[in-house]
């Protein structure tokens, strides 16, 4: 269990004051000058040591993608841009940060743009996050005004401009590059990669996408030491990690961790308890809604970490811990997924366009058993034919919930089906419609 | 250059290759859909899959950059199952209406469909149905059929210039529409219809007529501009039924401007089929030899031959140098040398054919680094080249300046005036020492520029001063390093597709001759017009006997006292020379209606009637007689743009301009020729793309 005394978001839980003075007491904005004066290289090189990988669900390391950014300007700047377009369902970790902590998300701004090299960063925050994007503004408003950032920020003869824009509300507009052609202007739409951010990125120059939270973790390694930070967690999954609880369980809520804890036992420390007892569980999904559900027997054991959970051919994601107990209509809960990811495609590219509709009116009827058993195995290989062969990960998103519902809960699909057919009237006529042409 | 392996092959592609030009390149086909060798890559059908070693999914290979030592596989089972998948998504929503659909038979979705689709559909859902859009007069849409392959989006966009396409909503929703309804304003709106690689953009008024396997072929050059662009034309029976663009990347690349393509429904209309002689003030249907008694009577009135200066003859803008040759050599064997092919006025000067050529060649519009269009309205004049110059100003570091009427161009010109005074304003400033101040402007840009251009247009010089406008934009040139012997950027363009080749054949008033004002008001008692309708024919004398030769019943033909029909551009062999300077051959697609024949051949036989034999009896002899007027003509010649080996520039004086603004020498894009005058097509697009009418309703279908 993790220790107080190294908590990195002392304040997630919104009962001190949020604000400078208040960031301050709790040690943010404490000796940043002395941090940067370290020099760039030093602090790229402290952040591939503490082995944190990126929060924002891929879990590439942090470090080395810093370390992707050209070492001198050609003369185009470089951008620091952070992703705080939150919008997996079942997330809710950059919110907290940034209305309970935005000065770990400005120090941390700073200390990552030093390391880049770019004097300007952007912060794309969801449309829907008013709150917390006022929040957010004024924070940066009393950096500017305490010579934090800004001109010189913190003394370091380093200048530094954070801006924050608001986006419109698209879950597309959280991937990298759409989240760039919408800072831009343009329809968030994903682009091609190569060129990867690194080589251009926004407005056509070296750009690094962070999210919130992998950006707000940077000050606090600084200041007490990559060897500190990869000393919690397990090996390759180190650190601690906002995990966002929610569901059938007794008190959903966000907490920080160490990676690598037990999945039952973060439930039943923090969230007291799935609803009706652990035995009541039914599946978990376990890093937010894109990766594939775990059934009970998994979810006993596993450990909530990136290679853990990949072991079990699901996904740590945004560790957004999506219980559900056995009252639960697992068919009709990722049929409301795939309803999701149907609505949210951005229609660039025909697998994820045309697929995740299809994929979603199968599941339908699905819910309903109004379909054939071998409809499975065909719902089965359209996930495959999305998965893979998309411009974005979105498609992959889409289709890894559905590979787990068929993986871990065919039976039920199939006994879905077969109750379906008991039941229907003979007049009905035939459980499939046709296909209009 | 970088070394792959494809399929075993190996190939060498430079860097910065996709990957796709590099299967290409091993001769192996990708199927594609979105990728378009002129348009941006969108990476976004992922047809194009390929299975490249080492990575772990299949790669787009439109959208991936080739790197040194790739390995990488087409046709394997990862890729063939790759691309199944994904034609099987582009079917889903997809139509099954190819069999009413207008692009069947050359459809990019039904040829991979053969490939890689199923024998039967898994989809059992409802499909997508799409309501349609207006996009004007000319593309007609069945949107369900669109496959968002973004293609449109991207042309008119990128190369037309007009980005009135774009995608509304997203996911399975997404339309491709004009946000709100209205016709394209693009001349190059056609094209749409060739790179939709499915049904959804098929032409409007070719709709319904033909399947492709039905029609005859044939290449020719299109006369309806002066590019000498290269077409094909389809034809069933008589009829021509379609007009396409061929690729030639010296010329239109693969575009082609809409009243080139859509004007063919004007040439079965208005059609003069038979011979008519104007007798007791009324024309009346006439055999061929009426009309030559006719013609023979009144070249020997009372049996004495009327002497040649009483004689003139204007050459039109369509017409083939085979027609004008023999023309110009009955002319001289009736002992005339009034003769003009500048229905316009344009003062030219034909001393020097680098006088009025586009010297710099249409390719070399991508080398040029400051452009100034004179009294030019290109994309009216020629819209395939201006989408040129837009694609060269895409590339940036072009600076465009205009001196003419104020027009959208599609890209931004910096506007010095319409006036000739300020050409002498620019020539000035270009002279002058460079300026103190740090603001570059255009005369800056252009005194700089390793590659000038100076594109004067027909607007410039048809006019009372258009030959001090030439000689003004000659010595502007010179001043800004334009006319050297390695780069030539005095550039004429002209509109008429017949204009170089009658300048380079000479059809201009020989000694004491004379020229076209000349001859109207009386100046000539026999009048023979060759196909010429682009001027006021209430301006021939009353008494003038005028012989209208051509294919088209339009003001020429009104005014005649006879006429000998004859055949269109598509309708003969003919030999077309461009505003650059290419000689180039357009060929018979379909025969002349009735009774007209191919025009060198009606001149070849009124030769004989009236006694002055022509020498040739056949199309190489005619052939032969261009070659003996002017070597350009020789079969076989390569075109070369000239160098300027003399800077000598053409007669006027630069400084006798007047200070009246320039004209538009194209006013109205749709029309300016007999052809698309009786086009009903190209009527519907002035009614609503110049004059801004709602469009005719369209019957319920």
């Amino acid at each position: 269990m993790l220790q107080d005394r190294d908590r990195i978001f002392t304040n997630l839980y919104g009962q001190h004051d949020w604000a400078l003075d208040g960031a301050r007491r709790r040690g943010d904005w404490d000796g940043t000058g002395a941090i940067l004066a370290r020099g760039r290289e030093a602090l790229v090189d402290e952040m591939k040591a503490s082995g944190l990988r990126g929060r924002g669900g891929a879990g590439f390391p942090t470090g080395m993608k810093w370390s992707f950014m050209p070492k001198q300007s050609d003369g185009r700047p470089h951008y620091l841009v952070i992703n705080a377009d939150e919008s997996e369902p079942g997330t809710c970790k950059d919110r907290d940060i940034m209305r309970h902590d935005p000065h770990k998300l400005i120090e941390g701004a700073l200390v990552a743009s030093f390391a880049m090299g770019a004097h300007a960063s952007y912060i794309y925050i969801r449309g829907e996050f008013y709150n917390e994007a006022r929040n957010l503004q004024a924070a940066i408003d009393q950096a500017y005004a305490a010579g934090l950032i800004g001109r010189n920020a913190c003394g370091s003869g380093f200048d530094f401009d954070l801006y924050l824009h608001r986006g419109a509300g698209a879950y597309i507009c959280g991937e990298e590059t759409a989240l760039l052609e919408s800072l831009e202007g343009k329809k968030g739409q994903p682009r091609l990669k190569p060129p990867f951010p690194a080589a251009v990125g926004l407005y056509g120059c070296p750009t690094t996408v962070n999210n919130v939270e992998s950006i707000a973790v940077a000050p606090t390694i600084m200041r007490r030491g990559a060897s500190w930070f990869s000393a919690l967690g397990r090996p390759k999954n180190t650190g601690t990690k906002l995990f966002c609880i929610s569901g059938h369980v007794n008190k959903p809520c966000n907490v920080e961790e160490e990676l690598g804890i037990p999945l039952r036992e973060l439930i039943e420390t923090y969230a007291g308890g799935v609803r009706g007892g652990w035995d009541n569980l039914l599946a978990i999904i376990p890093g937010g809604s894109s990766v594939p559900l775990l059934p009970k027997e998994i979810c006993d054991t596993v450990l909530m970490d990136f290679d853990s959970l990949r072991d079990v051919k699901s996904g740590l994601g945004t560790a957004a811990v999506i219980v559900m107990d056995k009252s639960t209509d697992v068919i009709k809960a990722i049929w409301r997924l795939a309803k999701f990811y149907k609505h949210e495609s951005c229609g660039q590219c025909t697998p994820c366009r045309e697929g995740t509709g299809w994929m979603m009116r199968v599941l339908a009827r699905m819910v309903e058993g109004r379909a054939e058993l071998e409809e499975i195995d065909i719902l089965e290989q359209v996930t495959r034919q999305v998965e893979g062969h998309t411009i974005c990960a979105l498609g992959d998103a889409a289709a890894w919930p559905i590979q787990g519902l068929i993986r871990h809960c065919r039976p039920a699909i199939e006994q879905r089906i077969a109750e379906y057919k008991r039941s229907a009237k003979p007049s009905r006529g035939p459980a499939m419609p046709l296909a209009a042409e | 250059m970088a070394k792959l392996t494809i399929d075993g092959i190996e190939v060498e592609v430079p860097n910065g290759s996709a990957l796709i030009q590099a299967c290409e390149a091993a001769g192996r086909e990708i199927p594609r859909f979105c990728y378009h060798d002129r348009l941006s890559i969108a990476g976004n059908c992922r047809m194009c899959l390929v299975e490249v070693e080492k990575a772990p999914k299949p790669v787009a290979s439109c959208a991936y950059p080739v790197a040194d030592g790739m390995v990488v596989k087409t046709d394997s089972p990862m890729v063939r199952q790759a691309r199944r998948g994904v034609m099987e998504f582009l079917l889903i929503n997809h139509p099954l209406d190819c069999p009413i659909c207008d692009q069947g038979g050359e459809c990019d979705l039904q040829d991979q469909a053969f490939s890689y689709g199923r024998d039967h559909s898994r989809y059992l859902e409802n499909k997508r149905a799409v309501k349609d859009k207006y996009l004007g007069p000319l593309v007609k849409t069945v949107m369900t059929r669109c496959i968002q392959c973004t293609r449109c989006i991207r042309f008119s966009a990128e190369i037309a210039g007009v980005p009135e396409l774009g995608a509304t909503a997203r996911g399975e929703d997404m339309e491709v529409t004009t946000y709100v309804e209205r016709a394209l304003t693009s001349e190059l709106s056609g094209n749409l219809i060739d790179i939709c690689p499915v049904g959804a953009l098929t032409s409007k008024p070719y709709a319904f007529v033909s399947r492709p396997w039905e029609l005859k072929k044939t290449d020719s050059v299109d006369v309806l501009d002066a590019l000498g662009t290269a077409i094909r034309i389809d034809a069933r029976g008589a009829e021509v039924l379609r007009i396409l663009p061929r690729v030639n990347d010296d010329i239109n690349e693969e575009w082609l401007g809409d009243k080139s393509r859509f004007s063919l429904d004007g040439l079965k209309r208005r059609r003069l089929d038979r011979p008519w002689v104007r007798r007791d003030g009324k024309l009346r249907p006439a055999s061929w030899t009426e009309a030559f008694t006719a013609i023979a009577e009144r070249l020997r009135p009372g049996g004495r031959a009327l002497p040649g200066e009483r004689i003139g003859a204007i050459a039109g803008d369509l017409c083939d140098a085979e027609s004008m040759v023999a023309l110009r050599d009955l002319m001289t064997a009736l002992g005339s040398a009034n003769l003009d092919c500048r229905q316009d006025g344009a003062r030219l000067d034909a001393s020097r054919r680098d006088f009025y050529l586009f010297n710099s060649s249409i390719a070399g519009i991508d080398e040029a680094d400051a452009l100034l269009i004179v009294g030019a309205n290109p994309r009216h004049e020629a819209p395939v080249l201006n989408a040129r110059i837009r694609k060269r100003w895409m590339q940036g570091a072009c600076a465009v300046g205009m001196i003419g009427p104020e027009a959208a161009l599609t890209y931004p010109v910096h506007w010095l005036g319409d006036t000739p005074v300020a050409l002498s304003g620019l020539q000035e400033r270009v002279t002058r020492e460079p300026a103190e101040s740090a603001t570059v402007d255009f005369a800056t840009a252009l005194r700089q520029a390793k590659r000038p251009m100076i594109l004067v247009g027909q607007g410039a010089l048809a006019r009372p001063d258009g030959a001090a406008v030439l000689a003004a934009c000659w010595r502007l040139a010179g001043a800004v390093g334009a006319l050297t012997a390695d780069w030539h950027g005095f550039n004429v363009l002209h509109t008429a597709a017949a204009r170089v080749g009658a300048l380079d054949l000479g059809f201009l008033p020989g000694p004491q001759g004379r020229d076209m004002e000349g001859m109207l008001g009386g100046g000539v008692d026999v009048l023979w017009l060759l196909g010429a309708d682009e001027f006021d024919t209430s301006r021939i004398g009353p008494d003038t006997f005028v012989i209208y030769q051509g294919h088209h019943g339009d003001r020429g033909a009104a005014r005649a006292d006879v006429i000998l029909p004859g055949a269109a551009y598509t309708e003969k062999n003919g030999t077309y020379v461009n505003t650059e300077g290419r000689v180039q051959r357009g060929f018979v697609a379909v025969l002349p209606p009735g009774e007209a024949r191919e025009d060198w051949r009606i001149l070849r036989a009124v030769s004989e009637v009236i006694g002055h034999r022509l020498p040739y009896d056949d199309l190489d002899g005619v052939r032969r007689r261009l070659v003996e007027v002017n070597p350009v003509f020789e079969r076989g010649r390569r075109y070369a743009r000239l160098a300027c080996t003399d800077p000598g520039g053409p007669a006027g004086d630069p400084a006798a301009v007047a200070a009246d603004a320039f004209r538009p020498a194209v006013p109205v894009y749709y029309l300016g020729n007999p052809i698309s005058r009786a086009s009903p097509t190209m009527q519907e697009c002035v009614r609503v793309l110049t004059r801004g009418e709602a469009p005719a309703l369209e019957a319920a279908e």
